[in-house]
């Protein structure tokens, strides 16, 4: 088998290796390889963020499995560094859209535990009342575009915002959200064309977490370093990190900043991994328990950070402790909330259809 | 013998056009290639080639002359050795030369048969929706569309349009001629040929805030857009509990051209007419055309608007009002009767007022229900003709199966059996992909006498 170049790695220089050829063009340093220094406050935020996303898709998980979530459930465990870096960068107007694993964006972009859990559970108080579900979730007011079940199709949804960033001329972003699957769908790449013939301010994020349902990168994708996919567009693309959220703060800030200035559309591939299966059906033969918990062991994102916290003495093990009290109420709140609020009231089955 | 040179059509669908200029004069040599003459229609102008080598003996029909029909002859090239005296006096105006099918690149005459290109009098003045003493102005379809468009981009400034050969080509079919001069490559936007994508970014734009135009060249495109359509557009509204929505139009023309065969020869308006949240508007004359396309242009919902190609070229009236709209979801009784009633909706309409024209010679008076609007379906309309007259007869250019008329029989057998005095019989194309060949194609659509036929049945006059 062909050795990986795209694994999840915090090896910087291995990570820096891919984008060299982007080098030539700037002093500045490689998007990709920057991290970006957190103090205090931002490291404590950061854990906080990504451990709420991870207690709340464990206890989605739980509520699955007790029949009280139906459907298909993708949870976002081990993934929380990218959305909640990514989120970090963005700024108050900028758009986010994704695929059906989409919970963690959901609570980055600021929705509320509870009204995405009781979507979860399909309930009337739920962000759609109920008649969305897991995968199509909306907030117009957090700037959150779904939310979409059809793998790839919010690449092209991603560049029409971005289309009518530009067309308003508003300065916002479109930050689009797909993964190493979707990558091989064509109306991504009509997309890449188009956001890049027009100027879109369009930042791509590729998730790649190495497996397309059941199926490794390598077994899926002829040129597995995604962020070199839009080069035939004139696309720059740059690997990062996807488990440090410093680094993935760092190459978001650069790309936001490259779109907003009217340089056009650029992707990043954030090397990261999932922990559980495809979905909450999956038992994950595909892949050894060794793998998994190589990852889980060193290069978990909160770990990262909590290590950090101690290792500088920003935060104490008690500390630390309380944050993850605070978080499992939060999400205790949320589920308890979910399991209680009632049905969508038949009446909903007709609504909302057409305006 | 004299060669005939016979005006040519620029497309399938062309009927008659303009020959504007003659570049070659009686007695002139000419070789294969040389340019002869130029032709116009209200969609393009081309140059005229001439296909053998010869003499220019006669220019049979003057430079300016206007409403050539399609395969006239308008020139007799004289070959070697022979005198202008070897030109008959008398020519046959209009007749296909099998002997020179090359002079002749398209040949429209099947579909000409069947769909009438004289100008068709709607019965728009009974119209509730217009205003008693409304100057009517004769408009085609083409025009109409277009009108509606640059009307709706006046008046917000969140309106664009975007599609393949919009702006800088004038339309495919010179839908959206003179928009880009007026607003702008911004809001004017030639998309790559990427269906499947431009489909998802104007719902995406539509999403975020904007109204969209989305021109397909024609719906048979619109197939590797589907996913977009269907599962972005008509569904996020109810998916998102009523949050978001995507207020856009996708618009082209549907169903058969002239000659074009499988892949472009298909009525798509069944299909979207199954898809909760979609409104599906299929205008048959120009006012409707106009009117329905700004009320769907202003509509907060995905709208599949179709058109027809062969109808592009058509006129009819259009009140001249200074802000048309029609309201979606309402049928209009295009002809009132009391013996049968017939529905119908775009192009199929051509065959019921043609068919109901020839059915009145024969003591049927027979009520035309021109649909406008697919979905929402107009019951009540349907239903309160059908309640009169007790027979109906369903005409479309679409598959059989699962079609626009088999819905309606459905519902009028659920709705008003006791008023029915005969089955229903719905006219549609025929059940077999759309074949190239011209006897073929005629067979596999619909006709006049199908109707007819029909119609005799259900009266039981047959």
């Amino acid at each position: 088998m062909a050795p990986r170049k795209n694994a999840a790695s915090p090896n910087r220089s291995g990570v820096a290796k891919t984008t060299k050829t982007r080098s030539a063009k700037t002093a500045k340093p490689v998007i990709g390889t920057e991290i970006a220094e957190f103090d205090r406050d931002q490291e404590i935020a950061a854990y906080r963020e990504m451990l709420l996303i991870r207690r709340f898709e464990e206890k989605a998980g739980q509520l699955y499995g007790m029949g009280f979530i139906g459907g298909f459930c993708h949870l976002y465990i081990g993934q929380e560094a990218v959305v909640s870096g990514i989120k970090l960068a963005m700024k108050d107007g900028d758009q986010m859209i994704t695929a059906y694993r989409d919970h963690g964006h959901m609570l980055a972009c600021g929705m509320t535990p509870r009204g995405v859990m009781a979507e979860l559970t399909g309930r009337q108080s739920g962000y759609s009342h109920g008649k969305g579900g897991s995968m199509h979730m909306f907030s117009k007011e957090k700037h959150f575009y779904g939310g979409h079940g059809i793998v790839g199709a919010q690449v092209s949804l991603g560049t029409g915002l971005g289309f009518a960033n530009r067309y308003s001329d508003n300065g916002n972003v479109s930050v689009v959200f797909y993964g190493d699957g979707a990558s091989n769908q064509g109306q991504v790449y009509e997309s890449f064309n188009m956001a890049e013939l027009w100027d879109l301010p369009v930042v791509f994020i590729v998730e790649n977490n190495r497996y397309a349902m059941g199926t490794s990168v390598s077994r899926a994708s002829a040129q597995t370093d995604f962020s070199q996919r839009g080069v035939s567009f004139n696309i720059p693309g740059h690997q990062v990190d996807g488990m440090d959220v410093r680094a993935v703060k760092a190459a978001a800030e650069a790309a936001l900043e490259h779109s907003r200035s009217g340089k056009g559309p650029i992707i990043l591939e954030m090397l990261t991994y999932r922990y559980r299966g495809h979905s909450m059906s999956d038992p994950a033969k595909y892949r050894s328990k060794d793998e998994v918990q190589k990852m889980r062991s060193e290069h978990d994102p909160i770990e990262q950070v909590k290590v950090r916290l101690l290792e500088k003495g920003w935060a104490s093990e008690d500390e630390l402790k309380a944050i993850d009290k605070s978080v499992r109420e939060i999400v205790a709140d949320s589920a308890e909330y979910a399991q209680n609020e009632p049905e969508p009231d038949p009446s909903e089955l007709y609504t909302d259809i057409v305006l | 013998m004299p060669i005939d040179i016979l005006m040519p059509a620029l497309s399938p669908t062309m009927e008659e056009g303009t020959l504007s200029k003659w570049l070659k004069k009686e007695g002139d040599q000419v070789t294969s290639g040389d340019v002869i003459a130029e032709i116009e229609t209200d969609k393009a102008t081309m140059e005229v080639e001439a296909v053998d080598e010869g003499t220019i003996g006669k220019l049979v029909v003057p430079e300016g002359s206007e409403g050539v029909k399609v395969n006239a002859v308008i020139a007799v090239l004289l070959t070697d050795g022979e005198s202008a005296d070897a030109i008959g006096s008398e020519k046959p105006a209009e007749q296909p030369k099998s002997s020179e099918p090359e002079s002749a690149p398209a040949e429209p005459q099947s579909a000409s048969d069947a769909v009438p290109a004289a100008p068709v009098a709607a019965s728009v003045p009974s119209d509730p929706d217009i205003p008693e003493g409304t100057e009517m102005v004769p408009t085609t379809v083409r025009e109409a569309l277009r009108d509606a468009m640059a009307e709706e981009m006046r008046a917000d400034g969140d309106v664009f349009i975007m599609g393949e050969e919009v702006a800088e080509y004038q339309g495919a079919y010179k839908i959206t001629q003179g928009l880009l001069q007026e607003f702008g490559a911004r809001r004017v936007v030639d998309t790559p040929i990427t269906e499947h994508g431009f489909a998802g970014v104007g719902v995406g734009a539509a999403m975020a805030g904007l109204k969209p135009i989305v021109e397909f060249m024609t719906f048979n495109f619109a197939m590797q857009a589907m996913d977009q359509i269907i599962n972005s557009a008509a569904k996020t509204h109810y998916m998102s509990g009523g949050q978001m929505s995507a207020p856009i139009v996708f618009r082209g023309p549907n169903g058969a051209a002239a000659r074009v065969g499988a892949q472009h020869s298909q009525c798509f308006a069944a299909w979207y007419s199954h898809i909760p949240g979609l409104t599906v508007i299929a205008p048959y004359g120009a006012a409707d055309a106009k009117g329905l396309l700004k009320a769907a242009i202003r509509s907060p919902n995905p709208v599949i608007f179709l058109e027809n190609e062969i109808l592009y070229g058509h006129t009819f009236d259009v009140p001249k009002m200074d802000d048309f709209v029609l309201p979606i979801g309402k049928a209009r009784i295009h002809r009132a009767g009391k013996d049968v009633t017939i529905v119908s909706f775009g192009i199929g309409m051509n065959y019921a007022v043609k068919a109901a024209d020839e059915l009145a010679g024969m003591g049927i008076d027979a009520e035309i229900i021109d649909l406008r609007t697919i979905r929402p379906m107009d019951m009540p309309t349907i239903i309160e003709s059908v309640k009169k007259t007790g027979r109906l007869v369903t005409v479309e250019e679409g598959f059989p199966q699962s079609s626009v008329g088999t819905e309606i029989a459905t519902r009028v057998m659920q709705q008003a059996f006791d008023y029915l005095d005969a089955p229903v019989l719905t006219v549609a194309g025929k059940d077999v992909p759309m074949p190239y060949a011209a006897n073929l194609e005629k067979l596999a659509l619909p006709n006049v006498d199908e109707v007819i036929a029909a119609v005799k049945a259900v009266t039981y006059t047959a």
